[in-house]
């Protein structure tokens, strides 16, 4: 019982270790794209369908 | 852990993103309305004057457009969803690596963020109504980036520095864009009258500080309350 504990709590503190940067890193990634695609994106249709989203961010519009 | 990160910013973002809509529909989104009433008669005008000499950055008749009304409305929400939902996965991300130990310590991450994203850009770049003259887009959204990225790093530093040198190069990283300035254009000229540009960089900046304060508090509340039985931290 007590062996399977200590097991468990030291694979639970490896992954949070390693991998937690991992989740942080592809997590603001994930968003950064996010917010570059409604915000950023030269594609003409985006723009215009996130138009009052971009002027109202302050983000470089036109 | 990814399932919780997933769970806090997608709930976050919806919440966050109703809350925008609502503050820009009441407040926002008439201003641009009205901006624009000066801007297309002009912009008509010059289509006479020279449609072959426009450049391709003009969007217009080809690529598809909401009207004006629900459909407006309605991707003005989508686009909000997407930008809320982005915002709150890098929130969601770092509190991975540094939980709130209070729900109300989201509201200094709230204030991070909107001083990452919103007031440091608009310290060089004003938030614009429709027809205001600007410098190229490109280079504007190129100093955007690496002015929040840099006040994001300068802030970072400042709060989690444990030296004091730390903190000296986190002030000095958080000035260096505003140094180096801005793009702006060779001539300030705006169609709108200044009254509603004024009006609009007000109420732009409150929606925003509104927006993320609520983007801040909900994630580190949902963030938290995931955490109950799973974590200690």
């Amino acid at each position: 019982m007590s062996i399977s504990t200590s097991r468990t709590q030291s694979a639970a503190s490896t992954t949070t270790q390693s991998q937690r940067i991992v989740a942080a890193v592809g997590a603001a990634v994930l968003g950064a794209l996010l917010v570059y695609f409604a915000g950023f994106s030269h594609i003409d249709a985006v723009h215009n369908a996130a138009h009052d989203t971009r002027h109202s961010s302050a983000f470089p519009c036109h | 852990m990814i399932k919780r990160i997933a769970q806090t910013a997608g709930f976050t973002g919806l919440l966050a993103a109703l809350l925008l809509t609502l503050l820009q529909s009441f407040w926002v989104a008439p201003l641009i309305l009205q901006a624009e009433t000066y801007e297309k008669p002009a912009a008509t005008q010059v289509h006479e004057h020279a449609d072959m000499a426009m450049p391709a950055h003009e969007h217009d008749a080809e690529a598809w457009e909401p009207e004006d009304g629900w459909q407006r409305v309605l991707s003005t929400t989508g686009g909000n969803l997407v930008v809320a939902v982005g915002f709150a996965l890098m929130l969601a991300g770092l509190y991975t690596l540094r939980a709130p130990a209070r729900t109300s310590q989201g509201l200094l991450w709230g204030l991070a963020g909107y001083a990452v994203f919103c007031l440091a850009p608009t310290m060089g770049l004003p938030p614009e109504l429709p027809g205001t003259a600007a410098a190229d887009l490109l280079q504007r959204q190129l100093w955007w980036v690496s002015t929040a990225a840099s006040t994001a790093v300068g802030i970072a530093l400042l709060v989690f520095g444990k030296h004091w040198a730390l903190k000296v190069l986190g002030v000095a990283i958080l000035i260096v864009p505003h140094i180096f300035g801005a793009p702006q254009p060779l001539v300030h000229s705006s169609l709108a009258p200044e009254a509603l540009e004024s009006q609009f960089k007000i109420a732009a900046q409150l929606t925003n500080l509104a927006f993320w304060l609520a983007l801040g508090v909900i994630s580190a509340w949902l963030f938290r309350r995931k955490a109950d039985g799973q974590y200690s931290a």
